[in-house]
């Protein structure tokens, strides 16, 4: 294609081809920290294209393709170039990776140990990442975290991180602008701003972290804490994996091990400052 | 060399995987994902030194196919054990009676849907059997379900409300408005039990309907993957039976599919370099149009002679129905739009 980038996160090695220069170059300038390995063979294709050639030029609309597609997906105004290209990563990422169960959660580690947070767009489980990933803990993703069916470890996958509406402000105010993506307002998914990940967090994206919590968080509302059975854990994260039919007994194997040995709660916050203090309250709880 | 070139020589085994530059895998990783075909490869470069990743690639495709074979013949099973009771026999086809009967080309070979073929004077009882067991209508619309039961060669597709996955439930190979038509008795009748207990048909059978399926029904949508099948199966039947290539001949001239049949081989033998017998090794200047939309991807997985696949999807659809009724099926398709 015309244009084009190669991306490493976490496991999977990327490439990204586009008709158009933009979003190529707003990619480049997210991931110019990530590491290059040009050796490396792409496992996953996405490209963004122009249904029609004229549609380079007028009325400029970005399909997303790649190696797996959805059907009669909408395109995108080329404004929106950054955001079709996090959708088409995403959607190769849950449709064709096998090596890991993938759990649509967001994840951040503190001394080897993971936070797994899995939850419904809007619960506040990339917010919380986000802000937690500024302070003592290492960020491994605020989309999916990738789950090791042997050793039962969580792996990283720290794309740039996603903040949406709301949490845009909460987070901007902490961080250096130069860490932050253009503005892109009014998407099919709200107002979107990427934050690249702290370097460390990047130069970490390799290493295993042993899932010592999981919870699931709920934006608004009052402040609470529920602990959650085995049961519902399952099955709430069968749903939240992209991948757990497709790997059979390996995806039952790792699910079953991972709701055992890990404690579970829901959470309920009112506000992210609230949503932090319950998370550092139940790690220090748990870990104690 | 293009990605499709280099991935076509892999699997044929003209080229050496180890030789490969890193930028090449991404063609060809790219190209076999679009084909469908990235476990095959994988299993055909099983034990070649590779680069670490792509290696680490090809276990986990090896890996995932082996799982969603199990989950396919286990789909498989269930439509037994809802046809059996109300005494309907059925023979499998394609995907999932390779996988059953341990073929070669079974490895690593992504299966869709359950393609089962009945008697057509089953072919009511087994709908019934088959929604009473949980699978349910996927097609709405009343036109698509009447064009399906009086033109097609199969039930309007059928999923199943709890494991989600589809059946077909054939009662012959080719649409009934096709211009061949293949002696389903014959096929039902001559099928042959695979080693995991269902009936199969029989080799030369197997090979009449992949060339068939691949040739004279579809536009070649995944022409190399159905190529790929026909290339090892024929290979192998030959290997094991001296005198296949004259019984594959024969069927083909039964169902009347030997243009089909013939110029599948000089396709294998054009692509994947398989050795035809005198007789077979001829040369038809339209295989030229053939190849070239088998092969016609760029190294980003992307479909490169859009007019030559459109003519292919208008000569299948000219293949399935006279004239009449496609027009009248365009024009009612069209106004629904």
């Amino acid at each position: 294609m015309r244009h084009s980038i190669r991306i490493a996160v976490g496991p999977v090695q990327f490439r990204i081809g586009s008709d158009w220069a933009a979003p190529i170059a707003a990619l480049e300038r997210l991931y110019a920290g990530y590491p290059q390995d040009d050796a490396r063979p792409a496992e996953a294709t996405v490209r963004l294209f122009a249904a029609r050639p004229w549609r380079r030029w007028v009325r400029p609309s970005v399909h997303i393709g790649g190696d797996f597609v959805v059907p009669d997906a909408l395109p995108l105004p080329l404004s929106m170039g950054l955001l079709a290209a996090e959708m088409g990563m995403n959607l190769q990422v849950a449709l064709g990776w096998r090596r890991h169960m993938l759990l649509h959660a967001s994840a951040v580690a503190r001394d080897g140990r993971a936070l797994i947070m899995s939850g419904e767009s809007g619960s506040g489980k990339s917010t919380l990442a986000a802000l937690l990933g500024e302070d003592e803990w290492r960020l491994m993703g605020d989309e999916f975290t990738l789950i090791d069916p042997v050793g039962g470890d969580a792996f990283a996958f720290p794309r740039a991180v996603s903040l949406k509406n709301e949490a845009i402000a909460a987070v901007a105010g902490r961080v250096d602008a130069a860490r932050l993506g253009p503005l892109m307002a009014g998407t099919p998914k709200g107002d979107i701003r990427h934050l690249i990940p702290r370097a460390d967090a990047i130069a970490a994206m390799h290493e295993p972290a042993r899932p010592a919590l999981l919870l699931f968080p709920r934006f608004g509302g009052g402040t609470a804490i529920e602990p959650m059975g085995e049961g519902e854990v399952f099955v709430r994260l069968t749903e939240a994996s992209t991948n757990y039919v497709a790997l059979g007994e390996a995806g039952f194997a790792a699910l079953t091990r991972l709701v055992r040995e890990t404690p579970a709660f829901g959470i309920s916050y009112p506000d992210s400052a609230t949503g932090i203090a319950l998370v550092e309250q139940l790690w220090a709880e748990t870990l104690k | 060399m293009s990605a499709v070139l280099t991935f076509v020589d892999l699997l044929a085994g003209r080229r050496d995987a180890a030789a490969l530059a890193p930028r090449e895998w991404d063609g060809v990783i790219g190209v076999a994902r679009s084909e469908a075909m990235l476990a095959t490869l994988a299993h055909r470069l099983e034990g070649v030194d590779l680069p670490p990743s792509v290696a680490a690639l090809f276990a986990d495709q090896r890996a995932a196919a082996a799982v969603a074979q199990r989950q396919a013949l286990w789909e498989a099973e269930m439509a037994r054990r809802a046809l059996a009771p109300v005494g309907i026999e059925f023979v499998l086809l394609k995907g999932a009676a390779y996988a059953a009967a341990g073929m070669a080309c079974a490895a690593g070979r992504q299966i869709g849907d359950l393609d089962i073929l009945v008697l057509a004077s089953d072919i009511r009882r087994a709908e019934n059997a088959l929604l009473n067991a949980g699978w349910e209508w996927v097609k709405s619309d009343p036109y698509d379900d009447f064009y399906y039961r009086e033109h097609m060669h199969e039930l309007p597709p059928l999923i199943h409300k709890l494991r989600d996955r589809m059946i077909d439930v054939h009662h012959t190979i080719l649409p009934r408005t096709h211009r061949i038509t293949p002696d389903a008795l014959a096929l039902v009748s001559d099928a042959v039990a695979s080693a995991d207990g269902f009936a199969v048909l029989n080799p030369a059978d197997m090979a009449c309907h992949c060339a068939a399926h691949m040739l004279a029904d579809g536009d070649l949508q995944g022409g190399l993957r159905n190529l790929w099948d026909f290339n090892l199966m024929t290979g192998d039947f030959a290997a094991a039976d001296q005198g296949f290539w004259d019984r594959l001949d024969a069927r083909a001239r039964l169902h009347g599919l030997q243009e089909s049949v013939r110029r599948a081989a000089r396709l294998s033998r054009d692509l994947y370099g398989a050795v035809l017998p005198a007789g077979w090794d001829g040369h038809d200047p339209a295989d030229r149009w053939f190849r070239q939309r088998l092969l016609a991807r760029d190294d980003w997985g992307r479909v490169t002679q859009p007019l030559l696949e459109q003519a292919f999807y208008i000569r299948s659809h000219w293949l399935r129905m006279p004239a009449a009724m496609l027009a009248r099926h365009l024009w009612t398709k069209w106004r629904k739009r």
